[in-house]
């Protein structure tokens, strides 16, 4: 019997989806827009989902558990798809995906201060007072933007109190945020119905050009009229569909949960198919200087789900080769449990899960010490290190200087791809 | 009956309550302050007169050399628009056009400045424009960090007008508790992670009050300054003894400023040092009050230049010299003639640092009055050689809080101050808030210029704010001026004062009056009206300086 499979142990998703088109069975694979997502696989042009998590999840309540110590807390862990890797056992569903992912258990910081660290953590450079370094999806979108795309290219979904920035490169590759992700797209939508937006429009014409009147260069230099052209390009573009999802069926919206997180996950799928490089995903509250340990059931709820569904999403779409997903936060927590059943902020030694995109996976980094006595991890990495890693994995020279307004000039990344991922 | 009575003590006992709260409610919240100043009559004397003249020779004998012509003077309705932007962060009301309107003589614009800078709302806006140059815009460390009460505190200072070499002084050498002595927070402010960043508060100081970018000798030695990394270890060590504990900063005479060698790794310690006019430098007082005395100092002309180019930069958006704190050093005054910025820095010393003379000064000069439109068709060339010799004043985009603070001016007849009701000035506190988070603050970089971005765009046209302040209602301008009963030719012009602080030109009065007369009842002419206020607050006009 003729068996496409055996005759090719290398068989791929990719010729199997060749093959299924070609006859005609593409009723049985998972759906996808062909308009947008014609590339699959590693020639597709890559893209970024930074899943942050602010506030600072504990290491041990994630991926680096130490049950049955003192320090381990009354967690469990769990068995996972990577080879000898154990997760908190409060992740199920992200246990049966992680496969092909990579974790870092070494990661540390110099900053234990919130808004420093997820400043330092954005952009892989220490905050400085003359200097706002851009986030990494900024220098992303600056250095390969995406021509065909009318929609922002860099995109923050849900709330965050510090969003990614585009620092000396400018205000416009600020991330485009979307607070409540899957429910609420902003201010896309005009308020008024289509003859009377026409009219405001050609009134603002008017009014414009009384103002141009001894101005012409001067006006044109301030970017005003075209600013609010690409926005209404935007506003009309159909590409905003990405950002919506009452399209996708109940048990995908399901499988993702309904938290502004889970949507986000959802949205953030739905962006890279349209061709969008850099999205942020938000999921706040990790603080949990009290009652460390259900709170950190709360968030699990939320991540758990999210994070498992898009890894799965990605797989089935053949998109995880050209995407790269990264899951961190500003810090870690404390080994040590306080008076208040919490723990504190611990910049030296916490986790992150980072994958996909050609970054090497099933890789395990770093250790931390089972009885929270020795503060340094072992092999601990820095935060541009995974930098210059991701760059390097996008193509992009993570060498390269720009200039910054102060006539400084500055490397895309100050340091070295991690050997291990490559 | 006894029943009864407790029935009724039942009843009486919450409705006490609630009357009590509302007592003590509209007591806590009624205005303090006094009634917004009615503008001087007269100005006695003119004071500043021979250095508006100075500064205006200085820029006449600049342009006839390079063979500029100089735009025209703008008219007065745009001159009080420059200058509630610039002293209180909005546009003004059509109340306050209407008292300008009324006003005689030729010095009205100068009484008009002083009755803004009498106003609160001048002391309130430019605390938080001095704020983000002496601590930033960060939220920083928590508890030991209140920007709130430096801002309050900084706003007396402005209100009292304090000089400004007392206030840097105070903040320099500043002791106490940051809520009960709010300047202390300058210091708090370097805290991060429980450490004291003294190498940021040296930095920061440098900038602040010298206009002096040495943060990076902190690690090596300014590449094309004359900074060393030895300069800035000898200043830092001032800030060696200052300590932040749980009774507030201290001073701790036991300190010893150390520094790790990069090269040998090895400790050793720095003693405070000044990199130049040694003979400044006061034998008396804590090693902080020495630096602050040496930063004042009447012979450290940087630190007069510097805040003559950053009051400059405040009033127009755009520094002297730019940026604003990267000054080159000062020329010597036997040799060189004196540039802008010695002239308003010579006048700012010799009249009592007072920052309320220097503004009138800089507003009353040439290049303050002078048109943004340019004479005749220029190149682009042409526009940047006018705007770097200040022959043309320069377009500036509004900063966040002046977009919100003139939409909500513009949707109000009367002016929003401190004597507005509570609604009013509550609407105005987290509508600024939250519109700001959105529309995305430029935080301390604020006087550099970065074009407009799609979100910005975005919200105005689309926002919740934009949609609540231009949807007519019965309490906002647009309502009222839609249901006024006078001509629509009167109510164009409403719409445009309001707006854009001028009337309509005769295009653009036609232009809509012909919408007005297609109209065929009232709720269509609500809608002309939401219209033409939505175009109004879209317009490059609007959201740029000019």
């Amino acid at each position: 019997m003729f068996d496409p499979i055996s005759l090719s142990g290398k068989m791929n998703r990719r010729d199997l989806c060749k093959i299924a088109v070609g006859s005609t069975l593409s009723f049985a694979l998972p759906g996808f827009d062909f308009k947008a997502a014609e590339k699959r696989g590693p020639e597709r042009r890559k893209s970024v989902i930074i899943l942050w998590m602010g506030g600072g999840p504990s290491q041990l309540e994630t991926w680096d558990p130490h049950p049955g110590t003192k320090i381990g807390g009354p967690g469990k862990a769990i068995k996972t798809t990577m080879p000898g890797l154990q997760i908190s056992d409060m992740y199920p569903l992200l246990a049966e995906q992680i496969e092909s992912m990579s974790v870092i258990r070494s990661m540390v910081s110099k900053e234990g201060d919130h808004e420093r660290g997820t400043k330092y953590f954005k952009t892989g450079y220490r905050p400085e007072p003359t200097t706002v370094y851009p986030a990494l999806g900024a220098v992303i979108t600056h250095q390969a933007p995406n021509p065909d795309l009318e929609i922002p290219q860099h995109i923050s979904l849900g709330n965050t109190e510090f969003p990614a920035r585009g620092g000396y490169l400018g205000g416009h590759l600020d991330a485009f945020r979307v607070r409540d992700p899957g429910k609420n797209i902003g201010n896309m939508r005009a308020r008024v119905e289509p003859p009377r937006q026409n009219r405001r429009l050609e009134n603002l014409n008017i009014v414009s050009q009384a103002f141009q009147k001894g101005r012409t260069i001067q006006t044109q230099k301030t970017l005003h009229q075209s600013t609010i052209d690409r926005a209404l390009t935007m506003m009309s573009s159909e590409q905003l569909n990405a950002l919506e999802i009452d399209k996708e069926p109940e048990s995908v919206r399901k499988a993702y949960g309904d938290s502004p997180f889970g949507r986000g996950c959802l949205v953030a799928r739905r962006l890279v198919e349209q061709g969008v490089h850099s999205i942020e995903v938000n999921l706040r509250g990790w603080d949990s200087h009290a009652n460390n340990y259900t709170g950190h059931q709360t968030q699990a709820a939320m991540l758990d789900p999210g994070f498992s569904s898009l890894l799965k999403d990605l797989k089935a779409r053949d998109l995880l080769d050209s995407t790269i997903v990264l899951c961190i936060g500003e810090f870690g927590r404390t080994p040590k449990i306080n008076p208040l059943d919490g723990r504190d902020h611990w910049p030296t030694g916490f986790s992150c899960i980072v994958g996909g995109g050609g970054i090497k996976g099933n890789v395990i980094i770093g250790e931390t010490d089972p009885t929270g006595k020795e503060k340094k991890p072992a092999e601990p990495v820095q935060i541009q290190d995974l930098y210059a890693t991701i760059l390097q994995k996008l193509n992009i020279d993570y060498t390269k200087e720009l200039i910054s307004p102060i006539g400084r000039p500055l490397a895309l990344s100050d340091g070295n791809p991690i050997k291990k991922l490559i | 009956m006894k029943q009864n009575i407790l029935k009724w003590k039942a009843v009486c006992l919450p409705l006490c309550v609630v009357a009590l709260v509302i007592t003590l409610v509209t007591w806590a919240s009624s205005s303090p302050i006094k009634n917004s100043p009615k503008a001087p009559v007269t100005i006695e004397g003119n004071p500043f007169q021979n250095t508006v003249k100075q500064v205006d020779q200085f820029f006449e004998d600049q342009w006839s050399e390079s063979n500029i012509s100089a735009s025209k003077s703008t008219d007065d309705l745009n001159q009080i628009r420059r200058l509630s932007l610039a002293l209180h962060g909005t546009v003004p009301s059509l109340e306050e056009i209407r008292e300008f309107e009324q006003m005689e003589g030729n010095d009205r614009l100068e009484r008009w400045t002083q009755k803004l800078l009498a106003d609160r709302r001048f002391a309130d806006y430019f605390s938080e424009r001095l704020a983000r140059a002496f601590v930033g815009v960060d939220q920083g460390q928590f508890i030991i960090f209140r920007r709130d009460r430096f801002k309050a505190w900084l706003s007396e200072q402005i209100e009292a007008n304090t000089p400004y070499d007392e206030l840097a002084k105070t903040l320099i050498s500043g002791e106490g508790l940051w809520t009960g002595d709010p300047e202390t927070n300058y210091i708090t402010a370097a805290s991060a992670d429980g450490n004291l960043d003294r190498n940021k508060l040296t930095g920061n100081t440098v900038r602040a009050f010298l206009g002096q970018r040495i943060d990076c000798a902190q690690c090596h030695d300014h590449p094309f300054d004359h900074w060393k990394q030895s300069d800035f270890e000898g200043l830092t060590a001032f800030y060696g003894q200052v300590e932040v504990q749980l009774f507030g900063v201290r001073q701790n005479e036991d300190l010893k400023y150390e520094v790790e060698d990069r090269e040998t790794l090895e400790k050793r310690v720095v003693s405070p040092q000044v990199p130049f006019l040694d003979e400044c430098l006061p034998q008396e007082g804590t090693l902080r009050e020495k630096l602050a005395a040496w930063v004042t100092h009447p012979q450290n002309r940087r630190f007069e230049r510097a805040s003559a180019n950053r009051i400059w930069g405040l009033l127009f958006g755009v520094p002297y010299i730019n940026p604003v704190d990267d000054l080159p050093a000062p020329t010597d005054l036997s040799e060189f003639p004196p540039d802008v910025l010695d002239i308003l820095g010579k006048d700012f010393r010799e009249n009592g640092y007072d920052i309320k003379r220097m503004i009138q000064i800089i507003v009353a000069s040439k290049p303050f009055r002078l048109s943004s439109q340019s004479k005749s068709p220029v190149s682009e060339e042409e526009v940047e050689r006018l705007n770097d010799s200040w022959a043309l004043f320069p377009l500036v985009r509004l900063r966040p809080e002046q977009i919100i603070g003139s939409m909500l001016q513009a949707s109000s007849l009367k002016t929003i101050d401190q004597n507005s009701n509570l609604f009013m000035r509550g609407r105005r506190f987290f509508s600024e808030i939250n519109f700001i988070n959105e529309y995305g603050d430029l935080g301390s970089d604020e006087l550099n210029d970065f074009p407009g971005t799609i979100p910005q765009a975005l919200l105005r046209m689309n926002g919740e704010f934009a949609q609540d302040n231009g949807t007519a209602s019965p309490l906002n301008s647009v309502g009222r001026i839609a249901g006024l009963d006078f001509s629509d030719e009167k109510r164009i012009e409403t719409c445009f004062l309001v707006c854009l602080t001028r009337p309509p030109t005769s295009s653009e009065k036609d232009y809509f009056l012909k919408q007005y007369q297609a109209t065929q009842n009232q709720n269509e002419r609500v809608k002309v009206t939401e219209d033409l206020f939505w175009s109004l607050y879209n317009s490059p006009e609007f959201s740029w300086n000019h």
